[in-house]
């Protein structure tokens, strides 16, 4: 077992309100780990404190190194990435300088084969190509998606963490985006995805963990996790009457 | 008022209005990704004439204490914050940067001053002295405080200014300076006389503004910068870090402010506390592009310079006041033709 990620006993606290409590989990080197749970079950915290975009508590073990001291801006240079939920694009720029920037730690390095990338990105979403020179502002809502997943993998991440991809879109694009999900693992990037559309989430991944209010509450393989009956009952049964 | 006049009155506005719109564009960035009102900007104008001023005299100017004293103090803050996150890698790089750069930098104006090399060198060694304190002053003032309010942050800027001006008036005393023009040239256009310092001042400043285009339209460093002051957390996720975004903006702008006192210096006599009013036209033009455009900003700047040539024909002894209650009408006409924007949207 090669392990990416090892998190223990991750505590994360608003002032004193504790959001995240004690959460233990481990992401193998080219695996989807996805992590379901209701909404304000903490699951956004837990990826911002992964990305140390939030102060924790707790051990974070990322490639063999303890990074709970280390800045956000260092772990992306590592190759941690997060997709937040917001997207947090940059409105007021072009679609091409948004991935410009996706690889900005590697600019810095004078990385050579960045130019590469924008390609494989392109050929992933051809729409961004099409509207390279237009303001990511303008663009809709599966197009932002594609476009934060895009300046996602401009930084060349090994481990990319996604919150909420499907969100708030159509489900023939939802359908597009995991199949990239899908075929990123197969290239051998780690993914650990949060959602709340716990069926696509579970088909996908390859082991889950259920979070609810703060704390792990279920874990194990996908397959098992899907037919858990009080994972069925809480997640899967909701989504089916939803999609219905 | 006869043509003449008039003609001559537009080539005084544009001189003085290109050095404001050099500042309003500073100010705006600076702003735009630290929401920083950088009052202490009008300090670095002074700082870069007064600087020059004494490289002319042949004597080591009083900055290069400063310089020194920056960087030994910034030394300590990082020695100690990267004891703290257990990062003893960077330690050399902390020496280097910030106590064997500067070390270096003020032997070599000690050594070179007293030579009295031309102009250019003259320039560039003053330069030199002053843009490596926008950084710095940026990672001792505002860094510890970059997630404080606007107001919390202008506070910093007012204390600063004081601070600065202090010292300047230590470093090079009550009097005030002017250093030879650039060139000695003047051309008779019809009636007008056109001064050669003039056009060095309104071509540098265009040449600096298209330098500042390129940089933010085509590089990587000037991208980023635009991304920090579009969307923090975003700019963040990527790895560009807030406090290197801040340092870059305050390098920005401590080399346009000593570059527009080295420009003014030959045409205006300096003294040790003339950045402030300045730097604050420069602040006027930037209110007229809200803090947030920079073309606006720019030629707000203009404006203002225009306003300030006739209003020192027609009412000299009110040339100020007459400046300063632009604002009045320009901020009725923001308030009026602008929403409220969140400070948080993104």
């Amino acid at each position: 077992m090669n392990l990416l990620l090892d998190v223990r006993d991750l505590c994360v606290a608003y002032g004193k309100v504790e959001a995240v409590h004690r959460v233990g989990l481990q992401v193998e080197q080219g695996r989807i780990v996805t992590v379901i749970g209701p909404n304000g079950a903490g699951k956004t915290t837990l990826l911002a404190a992964l990305m140390g975009m939030l102060p924790a508590r707790g051990s974070v073990n990322y490639a063999g190194e303890e990074i709970m001291r280390v800045e956000a801006e260092r772990r992306v240079s590592r190759g941690l990435c997060l997709v937040p939920e917001r997207r947090e694009l940059f409105a007021a720029m072009t679609v091409e300088d948004n991935l410009t920037l996706g690889a900005f730690h590697r600019y810095r390095k004078r990385d050579k084969t960045v130019g590469e990338d924008f390609e494989r990105v392109y050929q992933l979403f051809p729409r961004l190509q099409e509207r390279r020179r237009q303001m990511a502002g303008t663009l809709s809502g599966g197009e932002r998606q594609m476009l934060a997943l895009g300046r996602a993998l401009m930084s060349r991440p090994r481990l990319l963490m996604l919150d909420e991809p499907s969100l708030g879109l159509a489900p023939l694009i939802v359908r597009d985006i995991f199949r990239v999900i899908a075929g990123l693992r197969d290239k051998g990037v780690s993914i650990l995805l949060v959602e709340q559309n716990a069926r696509a989430a579970l088909q996908v991944a390859d082991y889950g963990y259920v979070l609810e209010t703060g704390e792990i509450v279920v874990e194990g393989p996908s397959a098992e996790l899907a037919s858990n009956p009080r994972v069925i009952e809480s997640y899967l049964g909701f989504v089916s009457v939803n999609a219905a | 008022m006869n043509t003449e006049i008039a003609l001559f009155l537009i080539q005084d506005g544009l001189t003085n209005g290109a050095i404001y719109a050099l500042l309003a564009l500073a100010l705006v960035l600076v702003f735009a990704v630290t929401r920083v009102i950088f009052i202490p900007q009008g300090e670095f104008v002074a700082y870069g004439a007064l600087t020059l001023a004494s490289l002319q005299l042949g004597k080591l100017p009083g900055t290069a204490w400063l310089l020194l004293g920056a960087g030994l103090a910034v030394a300590a803050v990082e020695l100690v914050q990267a004891l703290r996150v257990r990062a003893l890698r960077r330690i050399p790089a902390i020496i280097l940067k910030f106590i064997i750069v500067p070390v270096f930098l003020v032997g070599l104006v000690w050594w070179a001053a007293p030579q009295k090399p031309a102009l250019t060198l003259q320039i560039v060694l003053a330069l030199a002295l002053i843009v490596p304190l926008g950084p710095m002053v940026y990672r001792l003032a505002y860094q510890p405080l970059a997630n404080a309010s606007v107001l919390v942050l202008l506070i910093v800027s007012v204390a600063l200014h004081f601070a600065m001006t202090g010292l300047g008036l230590v470093f090079f005393g009550a009097e005030g300076s002017r250093t030879p023009p650039f060139s000695d040239a003047q051309w008779k256009l019809g009636v007008l006389t056109i001064s050669g310092q003039s056009l060095w001042v309104v071509g540098a400043s265009l040449a600096l503004i298209a330098a500042l285009l390129l940089f933010f339209e085509h590089t990587i460093y000037g991208k980023a910068l635009r991304a920090t002051a579009i969307n923090r957390v975003g700019a963040r996720l990527v790895g560009v870090s807030p406090a290197m975004a801040g340092k870059l903006s305050f390098t920005l702008a401590a080399l346009i402010g000593a570059l527009s006192g080295i420009l003014i210096a030959p045409i205006t006599t300096i003294y040790y506390d003339s950045g402030f009013l300045v730097g604050l036209k420069g602040f006027v033009g930037a209110i007229v592009g809200g803090l947030l455009s920079y073309p606006l900003a720019a030629a707000g700047a203009v404006l203002v310079g225009m306003l300030e040539a006739y209003a020192s024909f027609w009412a000299s002894a009110y040339k100020e006041v007459i400046v300063f209650t632009l604002i009045i009408p320009v901020l009725v006409w923001r308030s009026l033709t602008t929403h409220h924007i969140e400070e948080d949207e993104e």
